[in-house]
């Protein structure tokens, strides 16, 4: 009882949702991937693109919620993220339009 | 707009105002995010499998606008849960009332009137398909 750790373990509950997030942008980046896979150079560039988000995400999200004090919240990471998403919704609409041509 | 865009990126302008609460009521609204994140992420997920996995559909790109329109939703999704993560976090230090939202709602009847559109889709399929 003296370590002062949370009886809620929410900086361990925080790590985890991170955890599951990190793990959807991954789902989203291989279907992104397969989608984009047709052999020609735009199609790779934009999987290239997927890719780098992808590794930006998981470099910038896997130091968030550990530890078990009290944690580091807020900071620049959760707009980065959101960015990181809206960059791989718009390269997803860029390949569909890209089989309408 | 811009104003509030640079807001979300600035931690000292957020951390000037009120007193800094309990930080498990920070970690709270965050998992929210992560959560609201999580929801928008399975929509631009859901567009990308749509493009890829629905057969050719008999009306022309239809297939091609549910994908981009599922897409454009998971991108709002994404930005509205860092917006109110930000004013959530505000009101804690702040000691206000947490915003109020219909974003839920309204979601929740999109998804709701897009989930009816397919049922009746594949009921006529299946009556006028055979």
């Amino acid at each position: 009882m003296s370590t002062g750790r949370d009886p809620g373990l929410q900086p361990e509950r925080t790590r985890l949702a991170w955890r599951r997030t990190l793990l959807t942008v991954t789902v989203v980046t291989v279907l992104a991937v397969r989608l984009a896979s047709t052999g020609d150079p735009t199609g790779a560039l934009i999987a290239g693109g997927t890719v780098v988000v992808w590794g930006a995400l998981l470099v910038l999200c896997w130091p968030r919620g550990t530890g078990t004090g009290p944690a580091r919240t807020g900071g620049r990471t959760l707009p980065l993220v959101t960015a990181g998403t809206v960059v791989l919704a718009l390269l997803g609409v860029l390949l569909v339009l890209r089989g309408l041509g | 707009m811009w104003e509030a865009i640079r807001r979300w990126f600035d931690p000292a302008e957020r951390g000037s105002v009120g007193e800094t609460p309990d930080y498990r009521f920070s970690l709270a609204n965050e998992r929210t995010f992560l959560a609201w994140l999580r929801t928008g992420l399975a929509l631009v997920g859901g567009g990308l499998a749509a493009a890829q996995f629905l057969p050719p559909l008999p009306m022309s790109h239809l297939r091609e606008v549910i994908a981009v329109a599922l897409l454009l939703l998971g991108a709002a999704v994404a930005i509205r849960a860092v917006d109110h993560w930000a004013r959530t976090e505000r009101a804690i230090r702040l000691g206000q009332e947490l915003p109020a939202s219909r974003f839920p709602a309204i979601l929740a009847l999109a998804v709701g009137v897009g989930a009816l559109l397919l049922v009746g889709a594949v009921l006529l399929r299946a009556v006028g398909g055979r």
